[in-house]
């Protein structure tokens, strides 16, 4: 029933009204004085040498971070999948394969396009 | 400057609306973490646990972005003085500087051509904490005075009493 979510939808009424006030009243009151100077990026007062993106932070820390994520989430669905194995009898084990055997085809794509090649 | 900054008369509402404003902006002065030279050992000190000065809302923060008052701590030379200007650029307004030190104030003993004669010649100063270098008490001395000078500043009311025959109708 939709009323039954009435405190919720109150909820999210009076947050977004709350946040909208908050919002127009700094908007309104804050001093507002935008400059060059001002809108420079943050680097300790200094000019800045070279460009973020040119070595100095490697992507492909991301790219072996995002291989990682997939297995330790596929760890985390195996640990319940583990307790209860003996009700699900060999479906269950089955099914858990192919759950692997999909992920181990996207790990062999990202391994075969060369996701854990090292660029120095 | 802000949209209703300085454009009302005083009445009830606006005297204590500039009072929660100038509360609330003197309650939370939140310094850069920013020392150049022996006067930042003080600062330092002022910071911890001894002196403590966390409890009148002082809280070291580690970008300009976040904070309000910048504390010049020491010798500024003429090589630090444009990234002193910048840091004070960068700073979000309301923003204060607190001059601590001789060195900050009036350069000092060092009285040479690679030492700027005083902060003053970089960037509005608000207060002096003199001392070679001051204390601990004497910083937070400067931190009260500059509450001080913030609690009777006219934020949303106008900076002359608008005559009540030009208010616009």
């Amino acid at each position: 029933m939709p009323v039954d979510f009435l405190p919720v939808f109150l909820m999210v009424a009076i947050i977004a009204a709350l946040a909208l006030f908050i919002l127009t009243v700094s908007k309104l009151v804050r001093p507002d004085n935008p400059y060059p100077e001002k809108n420079r990026p943050y680097e300790c007062g200094v000019d800045h040498v070279g460009e973020a993106a040119s070595g100095l932070f490697k992507v492909q820390y991301f790219v072996i971070a995002i291989l990682f994520v997939i297995f330790d989430v596929e760890t985390m669905f195996l640990f319940p999948w583990a307790v209860v194995l003996q009700d699900m009898g060999l479906f269950g084990y089955i099914e858990m394969f192919v759950f692997i055997f999909l992920l181990l085809v996207g790990f062999a794509y990202a391994w075969i396009k060369g996701a854990l090649e090292w660029l120095s | 400057m802000a949209v209703l900054s300085n454009r009302f008369q005083d009445n009830v509402f606006f005297t204590n609306s500039d009072a929660i404003i100038n509360w609330s902006r003197k309650s939370s002065l939140w310094p850069q973490t920013f020392g150049i030279a022996c006067c930042a050992i003080e600062m330092i000190s002022a910071g911890c646990a001894r002196y403590d000065l966390d409890r009148f809302g002082v809280v070291f923060r580690p970008s300009p972005r976040q904070s309000d008052v910048m504390i010049v701590a020491g010798t500024v030379t003429r090589k630090m003085a444009p990234i002193v200007r910048r840091l004070y650029d960068q700073m979000a307004e309301p923003r204060y500087v607190i001059a601590m030190g001789t060195c900050a104030i009036s350069g000092g003993v060092y009285n040479t051509y690679a030492v700027v004669q005083g902060v003053d010649h970089v960037v509005p100063v608000d207060i002096h904490v003199a001392g070679c270098p001051p204390r601990p008490e004497a910083l937070l001395y400067g931190f009260v005075q500059l509450q001080e000078k913030i609690t009777g500043t006219k934020v949303l009311r106008a900076e002359t009493p608008i005559d009540a025959a030009m208010e616009p109708s």
